[in-house]
């Protein structure tokens, strides 16, 4: 109904707009998100967001620390997919002591990393199906998410906040449990991502929630420094993994899916086309470290003894281990100068590192790029005119993550 | 295709001569330094001149140098051509007692909250920025906590009270 031939009086009580408080804890917000709304009706006029509610000043922090004591901290960055930034750490470091990993680590690590990326594609895209009404596909794809937690606590012992690896490699080898886990996933996770497509895309009341939702085009996404699938969405085939290959991911076949509009329909079918993706790559990693035979299946780590903690049956019975082990604990290895920019494609864009070091034992700064603080900006603009209902589906839809949001 | 760093080296010689310098290649990336006055020229330069195109805020971001006199505060660039795929790294310092610096916000709209989240923790000054106030820290707060005169506690001290930490 076309509301142009109603003259309404001035101070007409349907002229007057409401502001809302959206957050910090609201429970249609996934994480600590406040938004101040100015609502016209149910239409949204404006809005404003106030970020920082859990600022942990993970950079003071990092000035204080050796640099294995910085992987916890990129932990809590984007905490639904934690590997990527543990990796995205170690190669920084890598990059700036100039160590060369085998090829079998930089595999191990594709594997881990893209096991990090659909669980966090996996968690956007279920949450977005919540926000428009379906929660079926949210508990459903949970149990899918813990076989990769299971994968990752098989690896390195913990599952959420993982501090894997470690500067030139894993801290141990993979053991035969989580090569057996992981082939149980490659067989199961297909099975049921086709049926959370099936559940969503080509649905009717999805498909009218979603498509037309918070557009935005190439180049206003590019001017606001949008990266990861939510450029994609937009039409820019970016992709840090093609565009400087870290971890050896040139040696891999996969395509880079993008999208037309920028909407939350492109995004979640970005996201759900870059997890076959992923599955390709895991699949070619896993075939890769299946061929090292022999003592080539026994490397899990490059030669760093600055910083790769030796043996512990060496520790207690050679005093040169020992003494290592206790300087690298300790902080007490110097570190070469240098200033290195690092990035990698991270769950929801590119996660860049840019650390100076002084050539002391910590570094002199490290900021993070934290790709959700840079694109968040954009979201008053995604939103404007658009129904509320459709802001908060905008909101999840861009797959912010509030630790990462405010370091 | 990457551009090459001398390339990008030469023509910024040309249009700028001496007032672009420290030209240094760190790990493959080429970084450089200008005057503060001219960090908007040079970036409107880099960002229409065809051949060059960085397009593409990829970080933007501030530096304490305590010991360095009258460069204290660097404000650190990170700008991406996506087309020829090539990074560069450009600086320009500033004295801690006049830390003005122009904004970028107008070229980059990315600049917005990168500069926000600068001053936040640096104290930088954004020239011309339309809403330039704290965005991780409190309103209230009355220092800039990155700067290099608040340090961390010093986790060698020796006069803690165990007892608080329920030893000793």
């Amino acid at each position: 109904m076309s509301d142009h031939n109603i003259t309404l009086a001035e101070d007409a009580i349907e002229r007057k707009t409401t502001t809302i408080n959206l957050g910090p804890t609201h429970p249609a917000t996934h994480g600590v998100f406040q938004n101040i709304m100015e609502l016209d009706g149910e239409r949204v006029v404006s809005s404003e967001q106030t970020v920082g509610y859990i600022h942990r000043a993970f950079e003071k922090l990092a000035e204080r620390r050796p640099l294995y004591q910085i992987t916890p901290i990129t932990d809590r960055l984007n905490y639904c997919s934690s590997p990527i930034n543990n990796m995205g750490w170690h190669l920084t470091c890598e990059k700036l002591l100039g160590v060369q990993t085998p090829k079998r680590v930089d595999y191990l690590r594709v594997i881990i990393m893209e096991l990090a990326r659909i669980a966090d594609h996996l968690i956007c895209n279920s949450i977005v199906g919540v926000d428009a009404g379906a929660f079926t596909g949210f508990l459903y794809v949970m149990q899918y998410r813990e076989l990769i937690y299971e994968i990752y606590e098989e690896v390195c012992g913990s599952r959420l906040t993982t501090n894997i690896g470690r500067i030139g490699g894993f801290e141990r080898n993979f053991t035969n449990t989580a090569f057996t886990k992981l082939e149980k996933f490659l067989k199961e996770y297909p099975v049921a991502l086709g049926e959370l497509e099936s559940l969503l895309t080509r649905n009717r009341i999805f498909m009218e929630r979603t498509i037309g939702g918070g557009p935005i085009s190439a180049e206003r996404a590019l001017n606001y420094g949008f990266t990861g699938p939510n450029l994609r969405a937009a039409g820019v085939d970016y992709d840090v993994r093609v565009h400087s290959p870290y971890s050896s991911y040139e040696d891999f076949e996969f395509d880079i899916p993008v999208g037309k509009t920028g909407d939350n329909y492109d995004r979640f079918l970005v996201r759900n086309q870059e997890m076959w993706q992923s599955m390709r790559i895991i699949q070619q990693a896993y075939n890769k470290v299946q061929e090292f035979k022999g003592t080539d299946a026994e490397v899990y780590h490059a030669d760093v003894p600055e910083y790769y903690l030796p043996k512990k049956e060496d520790v207690y019975t050679k005093m040169e281990a020992l003494i290592w082990h206790f300087k690298i604990i300790m902080g007490e290895v110097d570190m070469p100068k240098g200033e290195v920019y690092q990035s990698v494609e991270g769950g929801n864009g590119e996660l860049g590192f840019y650390m100076i070091s002084d050539g002391g034992r910590t570094p002199f700064r490290l900021h993070f790029r934290r790709p959700c603080f840079i694109y968040y900006q954009a979201y008053p603009e995604l939103v404007k005119d658009s129904m509320l209902s459709d802001a908060i589906l905008t909101m999840s839809s861009l797959n912010l993550i509030a630790g990462e949001l405010d370091a | 295709m990457a551009i090459s760093n001398d390339y990008i080296q030469q023509k910024l010689t040309e249009k700028f001569g001496d007032q672009v310098f420290n030209f240094e290649d760190t790990y493959g990336m080429l970084c450089f330094e200008a005057p503060k006055e001219l960090n908007l020229k040079v970036l409107q330069y880099l960002y229409d001149e065809p051949s060059l195109g960085f397009q593409f805020l990829t970080d933007l971001c501030a530096v304490n140098f305590p010991e360095s006199a009258n460069r204290e505060l660097a404000v650190v660039y990170h700008l991406h051509n996506l087309v020829e795929n090539t990074r560069i790294r450009f600086k320009v310092f500033t004295p801690i007692a006049t830390p003005d610096v122009f904004t970028a916000t107008q070229l980059f709209s990315s600049a917005n909250w990168m500069e926000r989240e600068t001053y936040d923790f640096f104290g930088v000054n954004f020239v011309g920025h339309p809403n330039l106030k704290r965005i991780l820290n409190v309103d209230e707060m009355d220092y800039f906590p990155l700067r290099k005169e608040y340090p961390l506690e010093d986790q060698t001290r020796i006069d803690k009270d165990d007892e608080m930490f329920g030893r000793g």
